[in-house]
């Protein structure tokens, strides 16, 4: 568990921020740019002192009080929005400059961290001569080998094109998938954050607004994050059956089963989909005649009409008849809604398609950001 | 010509302490100048601005200003002489003393810009690498400066070679103790003996050339290393 509590005045800006984090997994600090999460980022390393602050990381007080551990003895790992490799320094001792310098107990190897991020084919060339995606790639092998309890990332992929954050997307998704230790995540950007975080804590004008799993903050029908324009579920599930002929795979989640194209297997593997909620639609009877491979019973929880006079409605869902079904959102036009009169509590099929839906190994999506400015730093 | 009349034991001597004395400044400067640099070079108040500027006053203030200032410090009756038990003026300490002082911004201004080109970043990351601070200077900022360390070497040198009126002022011109070359010119030059003086100017014009061609080559080679790209 870490629990962290920065209080304090840098120049104009107003920081008051006190959240929680697991002790596995990515928890996401998201928010617009100068919300102050950068700020609390660098809190939590240690780069930046606050009088007023507080962080504990597992049985480890890094911050409280008169007490302030400097940062070179934090077990943190930090990866910069730049790559900020040593431009003096080959590409392998880059990479194992912290490794060398760590303290107790190895965790992460030097080969598993270049088979995970595949450096290997980077060795043989001088580190100027790196692509962003490279140079972060080794970037964040490096902050990994210095042996981390927890691992912050400061909008590790902003400043890299879309193909360069794509071809890194994955790499970070099999982090996620492998090593156990607690990431805090800074990023504006949802489609990073759908993709990695396992916790949200959103921020605004240096405050923590909300902070949850992420799955019912996305949900949330009190935080404006249900309003943003490329709305989407993020829903985890389990494989259970993959078919090879027509390249599909049925992916189990609590409420229902949904059918994904690609071929996911093996069995039993977790996988995460994010279900544009401009991609279902629903209605009362399931549908005879039609290409939509997903027919799903669901129950409407509620719906909020989009601000502004928009013909939009956004409808909450949660698979199944049951209690304990996933979160679902659907995004129609109001006048279907009215026509058809549905009601909150009422049982439903929900339909998606299969092409509609997108998950980490294949995944493509554009990476929109809902924040109306995307500037380097806040 | 009969080049060999123009030989002169006294060119060999002020030749060679010529050299001494620029090599124990340069190196005494670097000691000095790189953690000066570094301080100067971190964000900071007023107190940076003013020691910058005392640093940076030899440029602009004439030699023999700096030079009368420097043997008032080091005369016998100043609290330095006190200090030390004994005067530095027209001792090879002293000249030492002199040329550090003289050329301390020409070491000082180039290793602060490279250390300001490099920004706080590199040291950040070395920090949450778990570098301590001396570990990460000695690791991280000295190699990334090091353009900047050696232009600072290379001008120090050349300037203390060059250097005239402050060694006059605080230095006399004892033979084999503080005749440096400039010095050994302008006597030359006083009694007429053009030849001479002609062998040792020329000698300073092909010296002075050679450092910064050398200074252009090294910069050159160590910039294509990569500087410090984000």
């Amino acid at each position: 568990m870490i629990h962290a509590s920065f209080k304090g005045r840098i120049g104009g800006f107003v920081l008051d921020a006190e959240f929680e984090a697991l002790g596995h997994g990515v928890t996401a600090l998201f928010g617009p740019s100068g919300c102050g999460k950068t700020t609390v980022l660098r809190c939590m390393a240690g780069l930046t002192r606050l009088p007023d602050g507080q962080l504990t990381v597992g049985a480890k007080t890094w911050q409280a009080g008169r007490k302030f551990t400097p940062i070179h003895r934090r077990a943190v790992g930090y990866v910069f929005q730049e790559a900020s490799l040593f431009a003096h320094l080959s590409v392998r001792d880059n990479l194992c400059y912290g490794l060398k310098r760590a303290k107790g107990p190895l965790r992460v190897g030097e080969e598993e961290v270049v088979s995970l991020l595949g450096i290997a084919p980077l060795f043989e060339r001088p580190t100027a001569t790196l692509s962003g995606g490279e140079r972060q790639r080794v970037a964040i092998g490096r902050a990994l080998l210095s042996q981390p309890e927890l691992l912050l990332m400061d909008e590790p992929l902003s400043a890299l094109d879309r193909l360069s954050r794509e071809e890194i997307l994955p790499y970070l998704e099999r982090l996620h998938a492998r090593l156990e230790m607690p990431v805090i995540l800074v990023s504006h950007d949802m489609t990073e954050v759908e993709r990695l975080a396992d916790r949200l804590v959103l921020m605004e004008r240096g405050r923590v607004r909300a902070e949850g799993p992420l799955a019912p903050m996305l949900a949330d029908p009190d935080l404006p994050l249900i309003h943003r324009p490329d709305l989407a579920s993020v829903l985890e599930g389990e494989v259970v059956a993959v078919d090879d002929a027509y390249g599909l795979s049925q992916i189990a989640v609590p409420g229902g089963v949904i059918v994904v194209p690609g071929r996911l297997g093996p069995a039993g593997a977790r996988r995460r989909m994010r279900i544009p909620a401009a991609d279902v639609s629903l209605g009362r009877n399931p549908p005879s005649d039609t290409t939509i491979l997903n027919a799903l019973p669901a129950t409407i929880l509620s719906a909020e009409p989009e601000p502004n006079g928009s013909p939009l409605i956004t409808v909450r869902l949660k698979l199944g008849r049951e209690t304990g079904g996933a979160l679902l959102l659907a995004r129609i036009s109001r006048k279907s809604w009215d026509s058809l009169g549905f009601a909150p509590g009422e049982p439903i099929v929900a339909r998606l398609k299969a092409t509609s839906l997108s998950h980490p190994s294949t995944s493509m999506e554009t990476a929109p950001d809902w924040q109306e400015d995307d500037d380097v730093r806040d | 010509m009969d080049w060999a009349s123009l030989y002169d034991p006294a060119m060999l001597q002020t030749l060679a302490l010529t050299l001494k004395l620029a090599g124990v400044t340069t190196v005494v400067l670097l000691i000095i100048g790189t953690p000066l640099a570094w301080w100067l070079a971190q964000p900071g108040g007023l107190s940076k601005d003013v020691v910058g500027t005392v640093v940076s006053l030899p440029i602009v203030l004439p030699p023999t200003v700096l030079g009368f200032y420097l043997l008032i410090a080091m005369g016998p009756n100043s609290p330095l002489t006190a200090l030390l038990g004994q005067k530095l003026s027209f001792t090879f300490a002293g000249l030492v003393v002199g040329s550090v002082v003289y050329s301390l911004p020409f070491v000082v201004n180039p290793i602060r810009n490279s250390f300001t080109a490099m920004g706080p970043r590199p040291m950040e990351v070395a920090a949450t690498l778990r570098a301590s601070p001396w570990d990460a200077f000695r690791t991280v900022a000295l190699p990334l400066a090091l353009p900047g360390i050696s232009t600072g070497a290379i001008l120090g040198f050349a300037h203390t070679v060059g250097e005239f009126g402050v060694v006059l002022m605080i230095g006399g011109a004892i033979p084999g103790r503080t005749k440096v070359l400039s010095v050994t010119i302008f006597d030359y030059v006083e009694t007429l003996e053009w030849n001479k003086a002609h062998l040792l100017a020329g000698l300073m014009l092909v010296l002075s050339f050679a450092v910064i061609l050398a200074m252009m080559l090294i910069e050159r080679r160590l910039g294509a290393r990569g500087g410090a790209r984000p």
